[in-house]
């Protein structure tokens, strides 16, 4: 049973850490505003549940768990709203998305 | 174990020194405000890795928090880039750093070693809070009973500073109450950031009251309680409007309410000279002893939360009223 819910933590912890160095590198990489707030906001939910619901298993029906778990509601209340708000803050003072591609140029492709 | 805990050391001090370097550098004000916020948040994690669950709260809560939050309020007035200086002339500030640096460490050559057991603050006051603490105070939370009973000057004298700041920013810039009704816009302005504020608020609000009230036995306090607070009623300002923030807390009430708060901590200590103690000695406030010192602790506690929680709404007041955009 203790194995299980070892190997159960230690698979949650490794996908957190995953997404976490992604996001990271993915602030890094992409060229763009928005895709980099993307990345970012990946960080911000997913990771943050996965290394949370590892760190749960390990501490086991305690009172830490009910902190866990009420960070991580707190996280996902708040981020998601956060980096709506700072795309928002960013598309109202004029900063458009790059498209790689732009409506007219792919209308023209749908043409030719 | 300790093998982590310093490398857990290393990366924030590294981290601690890349921030001060960016800031150094940066010229956009925007960033330099939100990497201040970063240091603090770093800082207040080094606090936490000193043990000293105090200070890293109020470090977090005020430095990463409220000051953050003034500080953007204030570039909003001013505008968001340094102005960049001609005729950059480096001598004279190198050399009035250099003085001043080297008056500095003169004046260190006297303190004690770093961590010297045997030094005078080691020996003589520290030993007195931790062993009597628990019998003269009876409060679990050791940092509160020097910070309200046995430094309560100190504090008091903190709490006046706040005060006084209050004074200074009104006196200066004043709030601009301004006359129109509160908007209640239909739909809604901002709908998403609206329903989660609305949302928030009042969890703020009761951690803030958590906060103030359980002060004695857990980390927090009056400072604390009143930061935490006063940050709901920005939320509310922020993401609806100022006169409907203006029209939930007037700015009116918060004057009075914020010296109120200086008073109950003063009156405190003058009632305490009334029943024949000294002033702010909690002793005499009730037949006993120990439960003198709670009330005492629990009163001032209060007023500090006051206090800090009128000042700090009200600065953010006079800052964002003078802004020339609706925020």
């Amino acid at each position: 049973m203790t194995f299980i819910i070892d190997a159960l933590s230690w698979v949650f912890l490794m996908l957190g850490c995953f997404l976490g160095i992604s996001g990271a590198v993915g602030i890094f990489q992409f060229k763009e505003f928005y895709s980099r707030v993307h990345a970012a906001s990946v960080t911000d939910t997913l990771c943050v549940f996965f290394i949370m619901a590892g760190l749960v298993l390990q501490s086991g029906f305690t009172l830490v768990t009910v902190k866990l778990v009420l960070a991580v509601a707190l996280l996902w209340f708040t981020s998601p709203v956060a980096s709506h708000a700072l795309i928002h803050a960013a598309y109202l003072t004029g900063l458009k998305p790059k498209l790689t591609t732009t409506r007219k140029e792919a209308a023209k492709r749908g043409q030719s | 174990m300790s093998n982590i805990n310093l490398l857990i050391d290393i990366v924030l001090l590294t981290m601690l020194v890349f921030t001060t370097v960016a800031i150094i550098r940066l010229r956009s004000l925007f960033a330099i405000v939100m990497l201040s916020g970063v240091y603090s948040l770093l800082s207040a994690n080094i606090f936490v890795i000193l043990d000293a669950v105090d200070v890293a709260f109020t470090e977090a809560a005020v430095g990463a928090g409220i000051s953050t939050v003034l500080m953007l309020a204030t570039i909003g007035i001013t505008g968001y880039e340094q102005k960049k200086r001609r005729n950059h002339n480096w001598i004279a500030p190198l050399t009035v750093v250099l003085i001043t640096g080297a008056v500095l460490v003169y004046g260190t050559l006297d303190m004690p070693a770093f961590t010297n057991p045997n030094d005078p603050i080691h020996l003589h006051v520290a030993p007195r809070y931790i062993n009597d603490s628990p019998t003269e105070i009876g409060i679990p939370n050791m940092v509160t009973s020097v910070l309200a009973s046995y430094r309560g000057y100190d504090t008091m004298g903190e709490v006046i500073v706040v005060f006084a700041a209050l004074i200074g920013v009104l006196s200066l810039l004043g709030i601009r109450e301004k006359s129109s009704a509160p908007l209640h816009a239909e739909p809604p302005a901002r709908p998403i950031l609206q329903v989660m504020a609305k949302f928030m608020i009042p969890y703020i609000i009761l951690f803030s009251l958590y906060v103030q009230f359980h002060g004695d036995f857990g980390p927090g306090g009056g400072f604390q309680a009143g930061v935490i607070f006063s940050v709901a009623i920005i939320l509310y300002t922020l993401t609806f409007s100022q006169q409907d923030a203006m029209a939930l807390v007037p700015p009116r009430v918060l004057k009075r309410f914020a010296a109120i708060g200086v008073l109950i901590y003063g009156g405190t200590g003058v009632v305490s000279m009334f029943k024949g103690g000294n002033f702010l000695d909690y002793n005499v406030l009730v037949d006993d002893p120990l439960h003198g010192q709670h009330y005492g602790i629990l009163i001032i506690e209060f007023g500090v939360g006051l206090t800090v929680a009128c000042v700090m709404m009200l600065i953010f007041f006079a800052f964002i009223s003078r802004g020339d955009k609706n925020p």
